[in-house]
């Protein structure tokens, strides 16, 4: 307990351990992971590609996803922010961006780091490809994936207009 | 303003099962769309929806605004969410349809209860200064205050194992229950304590569940059911929450729940009580005068199988199931929350 | 299908109020005090607001280190963070000079030594902080009950 203005403060920490589990239509997703391919979902509905395929169902047509689909490895930045702000465990260098990426083949953006070049020269449309960890350090993650980097191919056309109103 | 009518018009809910491996939305995802297709409505004519979960039940921060995908929410909808039991979520429904702003609910709550340490996480729940520090578990208040009850000659160990046997019987009828047992109450008693005075049967066993509840009012609700089941009183009512200066052997907030619902204007057929321990269904069973008239939780109750935060809306969902069938006229739901049924919501139906 | 441990861990730390803030400070310096409600009931641990009324309480009591089991439970197995490692009571307690019970645990060693009516006194944590934990659990008064 520590005290300022009479005022008590109660030191309480909570925790519980569970037994995640992260459901039967991520499995084909995390087994990809775990040899390096990026594997997503086709919505039987609408016909989307999920990657990753959220929680195994197209939040448009509540369904649950139905074939694998084999995406990217490269991708086209959709969106980014550069991140200047220092928080509780954080483990990269500032400034840094984080980007949404829509893989080739996906209809959906996921997010991740964008590196190996200047904050400052990260764009819409930027064409990107994943910089894996050593395979010794990979698991059923998208960790496995240490970062992403401009490929220098010709930037996509992502239908946003600099300036446009 | 008038109280409009407003009735179940179908439920649907998933078997209990224990160590699901699906994620929630996964779980949730058949039973919204089973539902649906029972009344045969379009999406676009549900003008709110409402889910009752607990966050601390899967583990992860926010888990309720995954479960949107669930749902189906596109365009975009009305929704709302209350951390705690769906019949909890049912309620505000209700509440929504009286507004005006809609005809036509769905409620829907899952509760993924052995993913984590079930009697830990509902610690939570509790007063955080005086009693969650010393992490006792809803077992171990149940069972102080079935003791209180034993004490005071209120009831006997022999009640209680009385009201495990039929709810384990009844569950044999019950294709989604999850304990089942031809057994008697003898055989219970012999039986030794998990935390004394309780017995593992006089504690509801934790599963994973989900379920979802179309409600509607006046002409919606007879265009989508043969015989819906209509609410003819709902009340929620709290007792304090500290433990000590509440009455162990009787439920004042129970009662006031009951009388305020109109359980006691006519006979009730059916009652499905949310009761997690035994003693407790029979202090419920007393704090709504409840006779031999009525037959208590013949689905097998939450004793069978308790889905942290979906047992309250299953009994309502069992209740309003034998409205539809014409197996009862008058039925009674009631969910409880927090420790030693600290809350109570009351709620009667009838068929025309 | 893949499934992992997750632990969910939040290290908080909670402003407890005036009322509360001078009770944890008693309990640190070994003292047991209550608040009396408006019917003239006496609370431990003190009640900020009256149950029933809702009135704010602030007329304190100090009360003695010894009580009464009001009910109990046995906890065969205890669980992580729980007051005492081997198997032991949960009760509701009413001090000396309070009408309220509390819920602490008791050191009782065997079920068949506690009943309701057992006589009990406080035993102190060794190292206090501030928090219902100063009170370590609760002895049997030997020969008392
Ligand atoms: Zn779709």
């Amino acid at each position: 307990m520590s005290e300022a203005d009479g005022i008590m403060r109660l030191r309480q920490p909570i925790s519980v351990t569970y037994n995640w589990s992260a459901g039967p239509n991520a499995t084909s997703h995390l087994n990809g992971l775990l040899d390096g391919t990026l594997v997503g979902k086709r919505c039987p509905g609408c016909s989307l590609v999920y990657f990753p395929p959220r929680n195994g169902v197209c939040p448009k047509c509540a369904r649950i996803l139905g074939d694998d689909v084999v995406v990217g490895p490269r991708g086209t930045i959709t969106t980014f922010c550069v991140v200047n702000v220092p928080f509780l465990g954080q483990k990269i260098k500032l400034p840094y961006v984080a980007a949404q990426i829509l893989l080739d083949g996906a209809d959906i953006s996921m997010q991740h780091l964008i590196q190996e070049c200047e904050a400052a020269d990260v764009r819409i449309g930027m064409r990107v490809e994943p910089v894996w960890k050593d395979r010794s350090e990979w698991g059923p993650s998208l960790e496995n994936i240490a970062h992403f980097r401009p490929t220098g191919e010709p930037d996509r056309d992502m239908g946003v207009e600099a300036g446009a109103s | 303003m008038a109280r409009r009518d407003v009735a179940i018009v179908a439920t649907a809910q998933r078997p209990n099962e224990v160590g699901s491996t699906l994620t929630s939305v996964e779980l949730i995802l058949p039973v919204i769309n089973d539902v649906i297709a029972k009344v045969g409505i379009e999406r676009q004519k549900i003008g709110f929806w409402c889910h009752g979960s607990c966050d601390y039940m899967s583990g992860q921060p926010f888990s309720f605004v995954a479960a949107v995908d669930a749902i189906g929410a596109w365009p975009p909808i009305v929704e709302s969410h209350v951390e705690g039991d769906g019949a909890l979520a049912l309620y505000e429904a209700w509440v929504k349809i009286q507004t005006g702003e809609c005809d036509v609910a769905l409620v829907f709550s899952n509760g993924k209860t052995t993913s984590g340490p079930i009697d830990r996480i509902l610690n939570l729940q509790a007063d955080p200064y005086m009693v969650t520090p010393l992490w006792p578990g809803f077992d171990s208040l149940a069972a102080l205050q079935a003791r209180a009850c034993l004490d005071a000659g209120v009831l006997s160990e022999a009640d209680m194992a009385e009201v495990a046997a039929r709810s384990y019987r009844d569950a044999l009828n019950n294709p989604i229950a999850y304990a089942k047992e031809n057994v008697t109450a003898e055989q219970l008693l012999a039986r030794p304590y998990t935390t004394a005075p309780l017995r593992a049967h006089d504690c509801g066993v934790p599963v994973d569940g989900a379920n979802a509840i179309i409600l509607a009012a006046g002409d919606a609700a007879r265009s989508l059911a043969e015989r819906p089941a209509w609410i003819r009183g709902i009340d929620h009512r709290i007792d304090t929450q500290r433990l000590g200066a509440r009455s162990m052997t009787e439920s004042s907030s129970a009662a006031i729940a009951a009388a305020k619902a109109g359980v006691g204007d006519d006979r009730i057929d059916i009652a499905e009580l949310h009761a997690p321990y035994t003693h407790q269904e029979i202090l419920l069973r007393r704090a709504m005068n409840l006779g031999e008239g009525t037959h208590v939780n013949p689905s097998g109750g939450a004793l069978v199988s308790n889905p942290a935060m979906a047992a309250g809306l299953a009994r309502f969902a069992e209740a309003a199931e034998s409205v539809f069938s014409g197996s009862a006229d008058r039925v009674l739901a009631h969910c409880t929350s927090g420790p030693m049924l600290q809350q109570n919501l009351v709620c009667v139906m009838e068929g025309e | 299908m893949f499934t992992a441990p997750l632990v969910v861990a939040y290290p908080y730390k909670r402003t407890v109020g005036t009322l509360l803030s001078r009770f944890f400070q008693s309990l640190q310096e070994g003292r047991l005090e209550g608040t009396k409600g408006s019917d003239g009931r006496v609370y431990f641990p003190p009640a900020e607001f009256d149950p029933v009324t809702g009135r704010q309480l602030d007329e304190w009591v100090t009360l003695a280190e010894t009580g009464t089991v009001v009910t109990w439970a046995w906890q065969s197995a205890p669980q992580p963070d729980q007051p005492l490692e081997r198997p032991f009571a949960w009760a509701l307690i009413t001090l000396d000079g309070a009408d309220v019970p509390l819920l602490h645990a008791v050191d009782a060693g065997d079920m068949a030594r506690i009943r309701t009516g057992s006589r009990v006194k406080v035993r102190w944590a060794d190292e206090r902080s501030g928090g219902i934990r100063d009170i370590a659990c609760f002895d049997l008064l030997e020969g008392a009950s």
